[in-house]
């Protein structure tokens, strides 16, 4: 087959699930109605933090209308996203561990009845200390939220070192050192979390949620259930967004699979966004101190960085999330020593976990703030300072991170000149700036969730006489596009339309499995897996139309719904012809795909986490004005640039950079899942502080900026038809860019997001009183590290292990275990 | 979702028809556009056992000219955005209709609604579930104010737009119930109490608000939220001036919003612009005055030393508008928009 541009790739397309969304004829979970179908209402904990002493629900299960009571004791077994963190139940069984835990499930013939009946249940409770924040759980050994974990309430402690950090930070010319506080926030999609399950005509269970991850929360049914998977359907509903907080598995779908199962009627729970809250696994709040060896000319010759995340009550994604912020700051910028220690801890809380961006935002913000410091202290231009200190393509970076393309420097030069960076920059006079940022991000974890050798995402294609082609995935279609990746993919290898495929996905009857909608995997991974299918199936068509018309297939071109001679173009046949042709030489026309990352070079423990396939890059300048007298913050306008090695739909990639912007504004400006504790003296209560959408304040489309947005195209081998990703990496540099432009417009350094006028005044009070205008953290505390792995990295000679894996000693002192 | 308690329901088509259900159904409530009170029900803020509708009731819809103003109850906000008269007369309670809420709610909303709007908290305002797990707070199941734990009052925040903004423009509202019709001035619908702030009875319905003639006047509303749209007022300015041919002021009244259980006049800041023109000074001192009566509380978005120091800003906003000054820049930062011509 010969060379050709592209018919479908790069072109701006309507999305193929457009039309549906757009005239409401997609069926999200919540649409479904099934005869005979009951509702769902959970009792949750009003409690922080407690030991259920008993669970009275007779008048709940004679209240008329109530169908089934559930409790802690109907699904004893435990489950969780991560193998090491199985430490849910769908229903508590014996503690509850923060405000809106569930202790029961109603089934009832309407929510109304079901949520009368949960007030007919007699919970005893006996009140345990509240954990709070990090703060008491790194102090309060007893009681424990969770028996397992370090010790106390510490869940996760991580250490790794590769190279010599002591001498790495002796031989910089300076040596920064800063801590930083990112405060947690939540996902805050659309659509609230909603499941159906019911039995099948042939008595199997079909669980249909609003889920990212149907693979995983299969995994999960089975276990929880105890049922085999194979006897389990499940179904990803379209996702009214999904940012990372529909990627575990769910106590509310787990418990009304059970209910359906006991009572053979479909069942539905659709959660109020209340419960919403509850579910949480948004962003982690993480407290971090950067120490950054530097040279005169900005070569950084170190970076030492520690990080404190409060995790909530569960592991959920928490240790992942607890080794991403510390795996990415080397695919940025060369540093060639590196000591990563990060500690996660369980309080209170509703669960932190996985929100775009999963773990590496915080410590992006500390790293591009403080080269912002870096830069002014050198007296280099911010942009020049990052342009001397990227990373190298296919470099291996000190922690066994094999970058591939970079186009983070043209990034840079596209949005310094689109934004006249290089002439406004500090010159804009008082209450304006400018600032700079960039970042990385996955295109696809490296690893799954669980160990296993098999592909990440497979694609199975059908072809028949119709001439139409069924595209087969198990990618769950969220919002981001993916049935639109997936459909253009095989359009453009068979030269059909996109209308003439059929995307089947996210069904764990009828799809091949993937992985799903997480950690930018899916155009990456079921794109190439869908190029292979297609080539595959392209091959089978080839030889049967070969042989009719007598060409070699290697001539043969598909283009424009045709099968061809590229030498004689009118030497050829329609597509459908040629898909008859090859049904008739040799049958059922099919084909399959798959896709498996290459091995990581990283072979410590916890280099699980960061290797991915490749890596995008994206570069932001935001403008500020700030009000002296008030505060208030104005953001005019975002330049972003993102390396996205190809844009396969360059419509879907501009929304989704546009829509990182505003999440990232969001998080910068006003985001907060913040929690209020009453008085210790005459309460345990420890609430979210508004879980509402009017409440926790996110951007309204009033408050967006104009966003210029320039997608860098150059095609990575590793990408399908060279893209990479562009779900995540692009909200990454904005909260430091906004940071950055504060600095730039009032003087005052912020080390904090949210971003508010109220720390803006307080800072410049500060500054007319002749003390720096500091917006941030004091300290960091002192947490008793392990013993870190140590990595000699690649230009010491290392092969990705560590020297001293087998020896490593837990911690002694303080916050150490008592035994 | 959500869902409402069970109540009953009645569609009164007139006024008298209306105070006769009030009274022969103690503890039902009035339903106008039901933006604040249907969310509040689903939250179990208030369960009352009837709804008297007022939809219906045509009467409430009339709008009267003729150098006053008189503005039926319920009229819609987006109504009162739409009357030309009251874009070219009446300033403040045209930019505060237009900052209430969003275009939905204010298509939905009407003018008697924001003004008997329930006052707000944030330990206050939401679910039932959310509530007890605090153990409740005295406005509604408990006994305490976790706002400020000795406080013997509620301490929930006055959050509607129109009122200060109308207080300022010298509204009376009308009262109606079996027992008669009474007249009082807006200012006095109101008590600083969170749980008691109006002094309407629960047999009454507020028919009517009567602007007197607006010559010579020019007003203006400045309201602080988070973002360009759908928050509620975390502090509210309604400002108001006479001004002679020369430029003296003869007559001003400044009114503070969401910085108490009830609008705040200033009748110090008022009397202090009295006699002489609107100059820096003048400003400047009228908004240190201003200043010294805001008493937010931590209960609402923002910070409440915070909120209380830009009471100051935001006083000056509105007075140097009203001196003329072109106040569009900061307007927009604040809004993220122009009011000028909105139309819903």
């Amino acid at each position: 087959m010969n060379e050709r541009t592209h018919s479908v790739i790069g072109l701006p397309r309507r999305r193929v699930d457009g039309r549906a969304k757009a005239t409401g004829q997609t069926r999200y979970a919540d649409d479904i109605v099934m005869p005979r179908m009951l509702f769902a209402k959970l009792l949750r904990s009003p409690l922080p933090h407690a030991r259920i002493v008993s669970i009275e629900t007779s008048r709940a299960e004679s209240h008329g209308g109530v169908h089934l009571v559930l409790t802690g004791r109907d699904l004893p077994i435990s489950y969780g996203i991560l193998p090491v963190s199985q430490d849910e139940h769908a229903l508590c069984p014996d503690t509850v561990r923060f405000v809106g835990d569930p202790v029961a499930l109603v089934v009832a013939r309407d929510e109304a009845t079901a949520s009368d009946a949960c007030e007919l249940i007699d919970v005893r409770y006996e009140p345990r200390r509240t954990i709070a924040d990090p703060e008491d759980a790194l102090a309060i050994e007893e009681p424990r939220i969770h028996a397992y974990g370090e010790h106390g309430n510490v869940h996760k402690l991580a250490a790794m070192q590769f190279g010599d950090i002591d001498a790495a930070m002796a031989d910089a010319d300076e040596v920064f050192e800063d801590v930083f506080f990112y405060e947690g926030n939540t996902h805050l999609a659309l659509e609230q979390h909603a499941t159906v399950a019911w039995l099948d005509g042939d008595g199997k269970l079909v669980v249909c949620s609003s889920t990212q991850t149907p693979h995983y929360l299969h995994r999960a049914l089975a276990k929880a259930l105890a049922i085999p998977a194979q006897h389990i359907r499940v179904i990803a509903a379209p996702n009214g967004g999904g940012f990372g907080g529909k990627s575990d598995p769910f106590n509310h779908e787990i418990a009304v699979a059970k209910a359906a199962l006991v009572l053979d009627r479909p069942v539905k729970i659709t959660l109020t966004r209340e419960e919403v809250f509850y579910c949480h696994r948004g962003r982690h709040p993480v407290l971090m101190k950067f120490r950054t060896g530097v040279k005169r000319d900005g070569t950084i010759t170190a970076v030492d960085l520690q990080t404190l995340l409060d995790g909530g009550a569960y592991g959920s994604y928490g240790v992942a999330s607890t080794f991403y912020t510390g795996a990415l700051q080397t695919v940025t910028y060369h540093v060639p020593t590196y000591r990563f220690r990060g500690c996660r801890v369980f309080t209170n809380k509703a669960p932190c976990g996985p929100k775009r961006g999963h773990g590496t935002p915080q410590s992006r913000f500390g790293q591009e703030v403080q080269l912002d410091k870096i830069a002014e202290r050198l007296r280099l231009n911010p942009a020049e300072l990052r342009l001397r200190i990227l990373e190298h393509p296919d470099a291996l970076t000190a922690n066994f991170l094999r970058v591939r393309t970079i186009g983070l420097a043209e990034c840079i030069r596209r949005v310094v000149a689109a934004s006249e960076f290089d002439t406004r920059h500090r010159r804009m006079g008082r209450g304006r700036g400018l600032g700079l940022a960039c970042s990385s991000y996955l295109s696809g974890a490296g690893l799954p969730i669980y160990w296993n050798e098999m592909p990440h995402s497979s694609v199975q294609l059908k072809l028949d006489r119709s001439g139409g082609v069924t595209a087969f995935c198990g990618a769950s279609e969220i919002g981001q596009g993916s049935d639109d990746v997936l459909v253009a993919c095989v359009a453009e290898v068979l030269g059909i339309e996109p209308f003439d495929v059929r995307a089947v996905t996210g069904d764990t009857d009828l799809t091949p499995v993937d992985l799903g909608s997480y950690s930018s995997r899916v155009t990456l991974m079921m794109g190439n897996a869908a190029i292979q299918a297609a080539e595959r199936a392209r091959d089978i068509l080839a030889a049967a139309v070969s042989r009719k018309l007598d060409v070699p297939a290697s001539r043969l071109v598909f283009a424009e719904r045709r099968v061809f001679d590229s030498e004689n173009p009118d030497q050829g046949m329609t597509f459908r012809d040629a898909v008859c042709a090859a049904e008739a030489m040799s049958g059922a026309v099919g084909s399959v795909g798959s896709y498996t990352p290459p091995k990581s070079e990283a072979r410590f423990k916890g280099g699980g986490v960061g290797p991915s396939p490749t890596y995008s890059y994206t570069a932001a300048v935001v403008e500020v004005e700030v009000d002296e007298s008030t505060g208030w913050i104005s953001v005019p306008r975002v330049w972003v640039a993102h390396d996205i090695g190809r844009a396969l739909n360059p419509v879907l990639a501009r929304g989704q950079v546009e829509g990182s912007v505003y999440m990232a504004l969001g998080e910068a400006l006003m985001e907060e899942q913040a929690y209020r504790r009453l008085p210790p003296r005459l309460s345990n209560a420890l609430v979210h502080k508004f879980p509402s959408m009017l409440e926790y304040k996110s951007l309204t489309s009033l408050d967006m900026p104009e966003v210029f947005t320039e997608l860098v195209e150059d095609p990575d081998p590793a990408g399908p038809f060279g893209a990479k990703e562009v779900g995540q990496g692009p909200l990454l540099p904005i909260m430091p860019a906004v940071a950055n432009a504060v600095y730039d417009a009032v003087g005052v350094r912020v080390h904090e997001v949210p971003i508010t006028p109220e720390k803006i005044v307080k800072a410049l009070a500060e500054l007319a009183g002749g003390k720096p205008g500091y917006v941030g953290p004091a300290s960091f505390p002192d947490i008793a590290w392990p013993e870190a792995l140590m990595v000699p990295p690649p230009w010491e000679g290392g092969t990705g292990q560590a020297t001293n894996q087998r020896q490593r000693e837990k911690p002694s002192g303080a916050g150490a275990p008592r035994r | 979702m959500i869902r409402l308690p069970a109540f009953d329901y009645y569609a009164p088509r007139t006024i008298t028809e209306s105070v006769d259900l009030l009274a022969a159904h103690p503890g039902a409530m009035l339903l106008a556009g039901g933006t604040d009170l249907v969310p509040n029900m689903k939250r179990r803020q208030q369960t009352p056992p009837a709804l008297v509708s007022l939809a219906g009731v045509a009467e409430l819809k009339h709008r009267s000219f003729g150098g006053t103003h008189g503005f039926g109850a319920g009229l819609t906000l987006s109504e009162i955005l739409r009357d030309d008269a009251v874009r070219r007369e009446c300033g403040a309670l045209y930019e505060a209709a237009a900052q209430v809420a969003t275009p939905h709610l204010r298509a939905m909303g009407t003018l008697g609604g924001n003004l008997c709007l329930d006052t707000r908290c944030n330990y206050y305002d939401q679910s039932y579930e959310w509530r007890k797990a605090i153990d409740f707070c005295m406005k509604k199941d408990g006994e305490r104010c976790w706002v400020a734990l000795s406080s013997p009052t509620c301490l929930a925040v006055s959050s509607t737009d129109t009122a200060p903004a109308l207080i300022a423009l010298g509204a009376h509202v009308v009262l109606v119930s079996a027992a008669g019709t009474r007249t009082l001035s807006l200012a006095d619908l109101y008590a600083n109490d969170g749980m008691q702030y109006l002094t309407r009875r629960s047999d009454e319905i507020l028919t009517r608000v009567d602007l007197p003639d607006q010559a010579g006047w020019r007003s203006t509303y400045w309201k602080l939220r988070r973002r360009g749209s759908f928050d509620f007022p975390v502090l509210g300015v309604a400002a108001a001036v006479k001004l002679s041919a020369d430029g003296t002021i003869e007559d001003a009244r400044i009114v503070l919003g969401a910085v108490a259980s009830r609008p705040l006049v200033s009748e110090r800041a008022s009397r202090a612009l009295l006699g002489g023109p609107l100059s820096d000074e003048a400003i400047a001192r009228a908004a240190d005055l201003a200043f010294a009566i805001a008493k937010p509380m931590d209960n609402t978005d923002f910070a409440l030393v915070w909120r209380k120091r830009v009471t100051r800003d935001f006083v000056a906003y509105a007075l140097r508008q009203l001196r003329g000054d072109d106040m569009r820049a900061v307007r927009r930062q604040l809004t993220r928009r122009s009011l000028a011509g909105l139309h819903y």
